[in-house]
């Protein structure tokens, strides 16, 4: 039970002189309840990678199975699959419409063709978890601030009690704060419904407290899958793919060139304290 | 004469129902005086909704006081004749990247400034030039902004302020939608403004990290100055940071902690190489 | 996807019709249309076709690039030859049930064909070889005259070209808002009529918030650069004559005589 990709390549603009090889090549086995970052930067293709999960993109070449069955199947429901599927967009508040937040919240379980009484009780859940106040429910969407306009739009995905949820860049454009109280959501989120999340990011600081997985893309194709750990020890390679590995494992390196015993696996400011502090 | 000068500055966001009664009032800025001298790198810093944004939109007349004065070299912006002249003194480069390009060539856009303010042809191409070598982007001259990264079109958006010949830019979060390669071009594309050409930068930003090289940082919270002094005197007080909503970069509370728990470092530390060479220093102590 | 869609089409490359000035383009397009509406004579056709050809061969425009134009017009092209081919009546030369061919019928669908075929073609010699901007700035300085009559043609050109830089990126935000939409569950090719344009709601409200939030950003973007207006304002890319451009326009001169004579003038005959 999981979600498998077997050598899909994503290509467009083909019959044009420009011939962009979005995706290339990527296999990938994502199994039930784990919580993965997908890390590259700008025009890496892991958005266009992860529009693949839900049958928005079809591959040029290559398939992609969902429970063992083919997602492009012709008896295959893409409208199901996107129910289980959840993909939150970047600036997911862009695609805000409904005159008040719950009803926009309901429209995605109204789309599965649920009654009345289960939509609004998942839209209720789904708001409820996100931790937007009550008094926010009733309000035009447009009158939010920018925090509270994603969390609504991140509930409307959660309504529709997807099994993989996927986030892309879900902190763009927030503050620091914002940052935080977004990523603590999706860890919560992650914790209480047991779903698998793929958290797509272009920073390693972003996802290194949380995730068991790490996946690093690189001009569409996969170049690291691994624990965090293991992927940062690769830090000059990530640098020079425009990332970097978090500050504090930063730190743990730059003593260790100076002579230092410690471990350099620190990934929380804690852990390097510790380590740190062992050294000493 | 100070470049930039506000006193007692206060701005109210009035919220109108249908009717046009109000609703209710919001003070974005609330006695703000800043000073800043020419050739001065400033940084503001604030969380989403601190007033820093409204603050900007003063400096080159955008928005009005509603209490209070703000010079922008020496003129008053209230003042409706020297409204132009204002706006060319203190160019603004805005947060949103696609938003604020205007020609659909990079340097046709980087023209619009002076086009706009009457300067002969020959000489438009002179400060087109200038403006996109001073940002690094000579060689996407005959690019269509599409085709351009996010860190490249805010460069491109330098240059077009730069092209005003301004003696002041004001950048309202221009690094906040981009990743993190995007944010360290456009940053190195303004402190090379301040350093080279000497134009006095005021740059808005929620990223700590960039307000590194600043001479002086203030903080803004709920639209007054809670903070100001030197960046390491800022980073220094880690505990307020945090309150005032901020990030503070995983080095200085990684030093931080440790000097909670007893190591003599010095505060505000704000790279890892200061923050190795310290602990180095203090092992060869002990 | 959608944002690789260039509108306008412009095909870059270097020739000496890209250089032309737009303003000898636009008289160019215009007075070619003319010359294929007035002809009726094959002679006329034949002078078209060699025009069209020697400025296509000058343009350095591969030629299929030209024809692309076409495809979406096949359907109309396709008609227009079979009503003319069957509505007109005259000297019956084909009969079957009750459908007649005529001799008119033959010669007038040929002509409309050959008219529609050479008229896209033709323009979209001007589109390929000229940037939008370049077109927007030809047509304001052709129509300044049209100023003192208080038409803003200032204004309506500096809208045109803003809204030909912004389209692109539109384009790109309805596939987005369309995606994030589907994501959701969302269908915008089901059902009838009514459903679909009722399955458009999550899409257009999206979409018109944020184009008046483009909006809002560029005025405030604008008025930062100083923009108030025409007036006082100078060009960085001023149009001037130069000479190609006055052989150019001798040389439309000489071709629009040729095809008149040759086309309604001199009587060669029916074509068939």
């Amino acid at each position: 039970m999981a979600l498998i990709l077997d050598h899909v390549t994503y290509e467009y603009g083909s019959g044009t002189e420009l011939l962009v090889r979005a995706v290339n090549d990527v296999s990938l086995v994502i199994p039930d309840g784990q919580f993965i970052g997908l890390i590259g930067h700008t025009g890496s293709g892991k958005s266009t990678l992860v529009q693949h999960l839900n049958a928005l993109l079809k591959p040029t070449s290559g398939n992609i199975y969902y429970n063992g069955e083919d997602i492009h199947d012709k008896d295959f429901s893409k409208k199901k699959l996107r129910s289980k599927v959840g993909l939150v967009f970047q600036y997911p508040e862009h695609q805000l419409f409904e005159t008040d937040v719950f009803a926009d919240v309901c429209f995605g379980p109204k789309n599965l063709g649920l009654d009345r009484k289960e939509v609004e009780l998942r839209a209720f859940e789904a708001l409820k978890q996100v931790g937007l106040p009550d008094e926010y429910f009733y309000q035009s969407p447009f009158d939010l601030s920018g925090g509270q306009k994603r969390r609504a739009a991140i509930a409307g995905v959660l309504a529709m009690k997807p099994e993989v949820l996927i986030l892309d860049e879900p902190t763009a454009g927030l503050d620091p704060k914002g940052r935080d109280e977004i990523l603590g959501l999706v860890a919560s989120i992650r914790k209480e419904r047991g779903i698998t999340v793929i958290l797509v990011s272009h920073s390693m600081d972003d996802v290194a407290e949380y995730v068991d997985r790490i996946i690093v893309m690189n001009r569409g194709s996969i170049c690291y899958d691994d624990e965090p750990r293991q992927v940062f020890a690769h830090k000059e390679e990530l640098e020079s793919m425009g990332l970097s590995v978090p500050q504090v494992t930063d730190v743990m390196y730059a003593l260790k060139r100076s002579g230092w015993a410690v471990d350099t696996g620190a990934i929380t400011i804690e852990e390097a304290k510790r380590a740190i502090l062992d050294c000493l | 004469m100070k470049i930039v000068k506000t006193k007692d500055l206060v701005f109210d966001y009035i919220r109108r129902d249908e009717e046009g009664n109000v609703e209710g009032i919001t003070t974005a800025v609330d006695h703000v005086d800043l000073e800043v001298e020419p050739g001065d790198f400033i940084a503001i810093l604030g969380h989403n909704g601190s007033g820093k944004s409204t603050l900007a939109k003063h400096l080159n007349a955008i928005l009005m006081p509603t209490e209070g004065t703000v010079w922008v070299d020496g003129m008053d912006t209230e003042d409706k004749e020297k409204l132009w002249e204002i706006r060319q003194r203190a160019g603004m480069v805005f947060q949103n990247p696609d938003n604020q390009i205007i020609g659909q060539v990079v340097e046709e856009d980087v023209g619009f400034g002076p086009e706009n303010m009457g300067v002969p042809t020959k000489e438009i191409w002179e400060r087109v030039e200038e403006s996109l070598k001073a940002v690094g982007m000579y060689e996407y001259r005959k690019f269509a902004p599409n085709k351009l990264s996010g860190g490249q079109k805010q460069r491109v958006s330098i240059a077009g302020v730069l092209a005003m010949h301004p003696k002041c830019i004001v950048l309202d979060e221009p690094t906040a939608m981009l990743d993190p390669g995007g944010r360290r071009e456009v940053i190195r594309a303004v402190r090379a403004l301040n350093d080279v050409e000497r134009v006095t930068v005021i740059l808005i930003t929620h990223y700590m990290e960039e307000i590194i090289y600043a001479d002086k940082v203030f903080v803004m919270d709920s639209g007054k100055i809670a903070m100001q002094g030197t960046p390491r005197e800022v980073f220094s007080e880690v505990e307020k940071l945090k309150e005032l909503r901020l990030d503070v970069p995983k080095v200085t509370l990684l030093a931080h902690e440790l000097k909670k728990s007893g190591l003599a470092l010095p505060s505000g530390i704000l790279t890892v190489k200061e923050l190795t060479d310290a602990l180095s220093s203090q092992k060869a102590g002990r | 996807m959608l944002k690789d869609i260039t509108l306008g089409q412009y095909y870059q490359t270097d020739s000496v019709i890209h250089r032309l000035d737009p303003r000898v383009k636009l008289a160019a397009t215009m007075l070619y249309i003319c010359s294929l509406v007035a002809v009726d004579q094959a002679g006329g056709y034949v002078a078209a076709v060699l025009f069209l050809a020697a400025v296509i061969r000058l343009s350095h425009v591969p030629f299929r690039f030209m024809v692309r134009g076409m495809r979406s017009i096949l359907f109309l092209l396709v008609l227009t030859f079979v009503m003319n081919l069957f509505m007109i009546k005259g000297e019956v030369i084909f009969a079957f049930w009750k459908l007649t061919i005529s001799r008119e019928g033959v010669d007038m669908a040929v002509k409309m064909a050959v008219r529609l075929s050479l008229l896209i073609i033709g323009s979209s010699v001007m589109t390929l070889t000229t940037t939008p901007n370049n077109l927007m700035d030809g047509m304001e300085k052709a129509l300044k005259p049209l100023q003192k009559v208080r038409v803003p043609v200032h204004e309506i050109a500096m809208m045109m070209s803003i809204s030909l830089r912004f389209i692109p990126m539109l384009l790109e935000k309805t596939d987005r808002i369309m995606k994030a939409q589907m994501a959701r569950g969302a269908s915008f090719d089901e059902g009838n009529i009514l459903k679909k344009a009722k399955s458009m709601v999550p899409l257009l409200v999206p979409l018109f918030v944020s184009s008046f939030q483009i909006a809002d950003d560029l005025s405030m973007a604008m008025e930062n650069r100083c923009y108030r207006g025409g007036e006082g304002r100078t060009k960085m890319k001023p149009l001037h004559y130069e000479k190609r451009d006055y052989i150019a326009y001798l040389v439309l001169a000489a071709y629009f005589v040729l095809c008149i004579t040759v086309g309604r003038i001199v009587r060669w005959g029916r074509i068939f």
